[in-house]
């Protein structure tokens, strides 16, 4: 049986769904897994007899309050696709201004409505998280395969510098760059530090996450600390630091 | 006929982000056309203030899924001209081989995920895998091209690691730009029955008199900053983006609407081809022929065949740039510096045109102002007002409802609106 699905986004650069579309060689297989019957973005179908719902992006206007109560109620299994989704992501800086200031910044008078910026199961229960700024196809695709199998999907528990190892990368904290590896869950195959530039969370904490021993070595490098919380703030996937250690 | 005709398509499909279309028709004359954004914001303008200079582009880029390669490229353009940091040529050269593949990725999934299935009567692209098998096949390899290349140059096809203040914090792999080569070899005939489809195709005939906007540097097809100059004889300097977009509100829209010398104005593929013609590659120059695209085209639906048309010239360019990489050294790939104040433009061709980056930034590097003007913001009165065209044209040859509703769909995809990316 092919799985009935269906995809959404709220607030966000719809990036998450765009993977769907990626790895073009095992796309049409991928496919054959999935009934789509709503998926704005690619198609002019809209049916809403579906069973998974893939929601992309962070809640910050009313009516998208209403729109994902409804595809809550119709949802079997409601996907928080995506770091937005998930922790807030990038949108979510904006909850450290104004919200009046803000709207007056970038639309002068014109009425603008906006909300705080909210994750997805600060509204409705989350079945299934799947982070990643952009989400990666391989874990959406092992995912997919495991709901279309009634298995239980799951995510890495370990931290992303167990990927970074097994590429034999440098480690850019022994560089002298803080890198939010140590700290991260895996399954992104260390994207970012492969490329030599600093992990920003956007999988969120690893499960097994030592927060002391992580804050220890970064002050016992002599790192910056606000450089840290810049970091730490990007996605909205971690706890900010207390003030007494900033 | 005296007739009434009303439209309201909620969240158009097949686009990138929410708008909607409205039309009213009263006893067979147009009362309204409305292209509506309804897109939520993201105040991305506001959020970027006090944050380091260099984590910048790692933001922006996030402003858009399809065109995050540009984004982050306008940032650090900005950033580099703030704080006068020159790049090495690897780097630069690094960098157009990403814009190229980028923009062949998102012209191929515009082609032929959004546009194709208009002309097959189709939904969407899922029927065409059995109905055009070849055709669903030519567009998935040359999209994964273009991914491939993005990914070889920045790290991942979406959202780049590697493009950073200063050049780049990776080189590219020999190996993989080794690969690559072979890659668009073998993927040619791909474009060749790509270019073979799109020729069988009826494009519709509109023409409605417009301005269109591109960068401009004289020597190359542009892509990473330039002049900015108009089809109407408007030239400004980079820095001066104020005086070519023109911003202003519109009721009901989230994205803001832009003018030059007109009441509306174009940004995109088929902009870059009005202003810059002469310097696409040769075998690109052959196929805007077959299809008779001319400078000045005004008819927006060839936008799709200026697309086709860049991508004949991305796969050339492209091998040319990576030659060029693969008979050098990639050792020197970054300019250090130290953080200054400063204030600067990056302009860049991202795939539905140009796009602005200004940032003010302070003595201790951090972000004080920043504005963004994307390239659907600068088509959207376009589209406004060419809506309002179509429908009458459609009116006075007698056209039935499910026609007009179908052209007017149609005349809005041409334009590859990214519009979650235009309400940043």
């Amino acid at each position: 049986m092919k799985l009935k699905i269906a995809s959404f986004d709220f607030t966000c650069c719809e990036g998450c769904q765009l993977q769907l579309t990626n790895s073009e060689s095992t796309l049409t297989d991928f496919l054959e897994l999935l009934d789509i019957r709503n998926f704005r973005e690619i198609s002019s179908e809209r049916l809403d007899d579906y069973d998974i719902a893939l929601v992309e992006g962070s809640i910050s206007r009313e009516d998208e309050v209403e729109r994902l109560l409804k595809i809550r109620k119709q949802a079997k299994v409601l996907v928080a696709f995506g770091t937005c989704a998930c922790f807030g992501g990038v949108n979510s800086l904006k909850n450290s201004f104004p919200l009046d200031e803000t709207v007056r910044e970038v639309y002068g008078d014109m009425v603008i409505e906006t909300l705080p910026v909210r994750r997805i199961r600060d509204i409705v229960k989350v079945d299934l998280s799947i982070p990643g700024c952009p989400v990666a196809k391989e874990e959406v695709e092992r995912i997919m395969v495991s709901l279309a199998t009634d298995s239980i999907p799951t995510l890495p528990k370990y931290p992303v510098c167990v990927e970074c190892k097994q590429q034999l990368n440098t480690c850019l904290i022994e560089l002298g760059e803080i890198c939010l590896g140590p700290i991260t869950r895996a399954g992104c195959n260390a994207v970012c530090p492969t490329g030599k530039t600093a992990c920003l969370g956007c999988r969120g904490p690893a499960e097994e996450l030592n927060m002391p021993a992580f804050l220890e070595l970064v002050k016992e490098r002599g790192l910056s600390l606000s450089d840290l919380q810049e970091k730490l703030a990007f996605y909205n996937a971690f706890e900010p630091l207390a003030t007494d250690e900033t | 006929m005296k007739r009434d005709y009303s439209l309201d398509i909620r969240h158009l499909t097949r686009v990138e982000g929410h708008a909607n279309i409205q039309i009213t028709v009263r006893d067979g004359e147009l009362l309204d056309a409305r292209w509506a954004v309804v897109e939520t914001p993201r105040f991305f303008e506001v959020m970027l203030k006090g944050m380091s200079a260099e984590r910048v582009p790692f933001q922006t880029s996030r402003i858009c899924g399809i065109c995050s390669i540009s984004h982050s490229l306008a940032s650090i353009r900005a950033v580099e001209k703030a704080m006068a940091i020159v790049p090495p040529v690897v780097a630069e050269k690094t960098r157009l081989l990403a814009m190229h593949g980028e923009t062949l990725q998102s012209h191929a999934l515009h082609l032929f995920f959004l546009v194709a299935p208009d002309f097959a009567g189709t939904s969407s692209v899922l029927p065409l895998i059995q109905s055009h098998p070849d055709l669903v096949r030519a567009g998935l390899q040359l999209k994964e091209l273009g991914n491939e290349i993005s990914a070889v140059t920045t790290g991942r096809c979406t959202h780049p690691v590697s493009l950073v203040v200063g050049g780049l914090s990776k080189a590219p792999d020999k190996q993989r730009l080794l690969q690559l080569q072979a890659m668009i070899q073998e993927r040619k005939p791909a474009l060749e029955s790509a270019c073979a489809f799109l020729l069988s195709l009826t494009i519709p005939d509109f023409s409605r008199e417009t301005e269109f906007i591109s960068l401009s540097n004289g020597s190359s097809y542009p892509a990473i900053g330039g002049s900015l100059v108009s089809t109407d004889g408007v030239v400004h300097d980079e820095s001066d983006y104020l005086l070519m977009t023109n911003e202003y509100m519109q009721e009901g829209s989230t994205s803001k609407f832009t003018r030059l010398s007109r009441e509306s104005s174009v940004a995109g593929a088929l902009a870059r081809f009005n202003n810059n013609s002469h310097l696409l590659h040769q075998k690109a120059k052959e196929v805007a022929e077959s299809f008779k695209l001319k400078p000045v085209c005004h008819n927006p639906f060839m936008n799709n065949i200026a697309q086709l048309v860049e991508c004949v010239h991305i796969l050339e360019d492209a091998e040319e740039l990576i030659k060029t990489l693969l008979d050098g050294e990639l050792s020197e790939i970054k300019t250090s510096f130290a953080s200054k104040a400063g204030a600067a433009t990056g302009a860049v061709e991202a795939p539905r045109g140009i796009l602005y980056h200004h940032l003010e930034i302070d003595e201790k590097g951090k972000v004080v102002k920043a504005d963004c003007i994307i390239p659907t913001t600068q088509n959207n009165a376009n589209i406004h007002f060419d809506l309002h065209a179509l429908v009458q044209q459609a009116l006075r040859e007698g056209k039935n409802d499910g026609e007009i509703t179908k052209l007017c769909e149609m005349l809005v995809r041409s334009y590859d609106p990214c519009i979650s990316c235009s309400v940043h």
